[in-house]
């Protein structure tokens, strides 16, 4: 884990009682075996007989705390999403959207995208997974998909810097549109933003004053 | 009109003539206009405007008053919540994530708490009382958030009354939530393990009487609007979005619903013991700003019904705990209202301060610290007044969250403003916006 440099203050892990030790895992989970329980092996069954590349494309199938992930290549995304909400005995009909997250150790799989897909059909919820090299940060875009992933992925791209490929309009939505660098990325820092009103310029909270 | 004057100029620019206008300044800049030949003129509505509920920037193509192409401009109100709890405890972001759909406080609250429950583990240690508690203050913010939608919606289409009515009966909810929590929004109320505090001595009583109040009050209100010609004519067939339209954007909540598809995760995902609750989805089959409007209308009455559920359930829990028996997840949450205002409680000050030693290590490293989550992801939801508010939290096994991400309801409808309004007149965009109620906290967060 990067050292957090400008939290007010913070330095490191934010443990101020140094009792802490505090040993951060990163966030990975090996396949779960099957069964996985409850309908989430007949929406893999499903998808498997839906899908013939199921066993190249689909990295790992991952059942923690209740939930089914399906890490997907990220070149494969789109096909995938196709059948999960084509197919009759699947019927996702509904993205709820995509979020991202920054693992800079996580080598050449450093950001990873998350999609949470709803059937309202069979009232089921499944998530999808892809990971991709910061490097070279391309995923297909899901808008022809899911017309309402067009904001999420806009926002995906204004926090993380990931590229939605096919996307109809990829820009900035909530920092400015001339804003430098992706605000959630773990290597961005919280503050250190001077803030310019009306031709003053207040320095950010953390170069304010100090107190050491 | 000369080029000099700030406050109603127009100037040449790439994309043509460009004119600021503040108002009282429409008979100058109508002549003006009307000497070009140019038919198609691009609006740009907002960010202050006192009918986009919010700082919304609509950017309106208009031929004529026909609008051909509606984009909004978001993030004028982007504060970095979820940046924020990144760095701080899995408890403090409560205070954090309340902030979103500011409207809405209990249910951001209450997704985020029920997704540190899961990544926890703890979801069936939770006590009952607490589940039911949430369940009512859930309730009565559903009620509190409709009221705006409401009053403001019919504000914006040029009726006063109707906003002062709701405003009135709003307040009255507001007082519930002050004498319950201690504050009328933000609240930080309900905290992983349970809410922070119980519901304080003769609450329910006076719950049970505000909620009489309502009820009768909610029919003189109904009256004013439904039924009324200019408010019919201005809602009716109006921003018009069927059930393939709002699945394919991800559309949730009300407009959902009154495309007939009764879609309530209270009914189909049932948490905080929802299924033992006796109540109905209000659904329209309209797909328009009256059948939005008239969705929330009618979800009043069903809130109250829960809530003199809760208050029934909440009779028999008299004197049950509010909060996790575990104390490490339990104790940041724990709080009572002392004669300087809300603070952990006498006893365990008494406790931390005379007695062990110990309780004083974990008092400090919980306080400083916080509490560990196991690592992992989930997605938990909550059926807000917007629709579906989903909570993605990302735990590494540290003390504070990884990665918080708020699926808000607001930012994700707010996209069917396109579809609702193209094609339309440029005064039934109000009404469209009106009716999708996005609160512009949530949207940018």
């Amino acid at each position: 884990m990067s050292e957090d440099h400008g939290a007010f203050g913070v330095k490191g892990t934010g443990d101020t009682s140094g009792f802490g030790g505090l040993v951060r895992t990163s966030h990975s989970a090996d396949s779960t075996p099957r069964p996985y329980g409850g309908y989430f092996d007949e929406i893999a069954d499903e998808l498997e007989r839906a899908y013939p590349q199921f066993s190249e494309d689909i990295e790992r199938v991952v059942v923690d705390r209740g939930e089914l992930t399906l890490h997907v290549k990220a070149d494969r995304l789109s096909h995938v999403a196709q059948v999960l909400r084509d197919n009759p005995a699947l019927r996702f009909e509904m993205c709820m959207g995509v979020n991202g997250a920054h693992y800079p150790n996580d080598k050449d799989r450093e950001l990873h995208c998350v999609y949470p897909l709803l059937s309202l059909t069979f009232n089921r919820r499944i998530r999808l997974e892809v990971s991709v090299p910061d490097s070279h940060p391309h995923v297909p875009s899901l808008v022809e998909i899911w017309a309402g992933n067009n904001w999420h992925e806009r926002e995906t791209f204004d926090m993380f810097g990931v590229v939605f490929d096919g996307h109809p309009g990829l820009t900035r939505i909530l920092m400015p549109d001339d804003w430098i660098g992706h605000p959630q990325r773990k290597d961005y820092p919280l503050g250190g933003i001077p803030v310019e009103y009306k031709g003053a310029t207040v320095p950010p909270p953390s170069e304010r004053r100090s107190y050491q | 009109m000369t080029t000099q004057d700030p406050y109603a100029s127009s100037r040449e620019t790439t994309e043509g003539r460009v004119y600021s206008v503040t108002g009282n300044d429409w008979d100058s800049l109508v002549t003006e206009i009307g000497a070009t030949k140019e038919e198609r003129v691009v609006v740009n509505m907002g960010p202050q405007h006192p009918s986009t509920h919010g700082v919304l920037r609509l950017i309106l193509e208009l031929e004529g008053e026909t609008v051909t192409e509606a984009r909004a401009g978001i993030g004028y109100l982007h504060t970095g919540i979820e940046k924020n709890a990144e760095y701080r405890t899995w408890t403090q972001g409560v205070t954090f994530v309340t902030r979103m759909d500011y409207l809405a406080p209990i249910f951001n609250e209450t997704a985020y708490c029920l997704g540190v429950e899961k990544l926890l583990g703890v979801t069936d240690q939770i006590p009952e009382r607490a589940s039911v508690i949430r369940v009512l203050m859930m309730e009565f913010t559903r009620i509190s958030s409709h009221m705006v939608a409401l009053g403001t919606g019919a504000l914006e289409l040029g009726a006063l009354t109707p906003m002062l009515f709701a405003f009135r009966e709003r307040e009255k909810v507001l007082d519930i939530m002050e004498m319950v929590s201690g504050l009328r929004m933000n609240m930080a109320y309900v905290r992983p393990g349970g809410v922070s505090q119980d519901i304080p001595a003769g609450g329910i009583t006076k719950i049970r009487e505000t909620v009489k109040e309502l009820r009768h009050n909610f029919k003189d209100n109904a009256k004013i609007l439904i039924g009324n010609t200019i408010w019919m004519k201005r809602t009716v067939g109006v921003g018009y979005l069927d059930l393939p339209g709002c699945i394919t954007l991800g559309i949730t909540g009300p407009i959902l619903r009154a495309t007939g598809l009764p879609w309530d995760l209270r009914k189909s995902e049932p948490y905080c013991g929802y299924e033992n609750y006796d109540f109905d989805v209000i659904t329209n089959d309209g797909c328009d700003t009256y059948g939005r409007f008239m969705i929330k209308m009618q979800e009043l009455e069903q809130s109250l019904r829960i809530i003199e559920q809760c208050c029934d359930k909440l009779d028999k829990l008299e004197g049950a705990p509010v909060v996790i028996e575990d104390k490490k997840i339990g104790s940041p949450a724990d709080l009572k209202v002392g004669a300087d205002g809300m603070g952990n409680s006498q006893e365990h000050i008494a406790h931390i301060m005379g007695q062990s030693m110990e309780a004083l290590i974990h008092h400090f490293k919980i306080s400083t610290e916080g509490f560990r989550v196991p690592a992992g992801q989930v997605y938990s939801t909550v059926e807000s007044p917007r629709g579906e508010t989903g909570v993605h939290l990302i735990s590494d096994c540290g003390t504070h969250p990884y990665r918080v991400h708020f699926r808000e309801p607001s930012f994700n409808n707010l996209q069917s403003l396109s579809a609702m309004c193209e094609g339309s007149m440029i005064a039934d965009v109000v009404a469209a916006v009106a009716s999708i109620d996005p609160v512009m906290g949530g949207v940018d967060r």
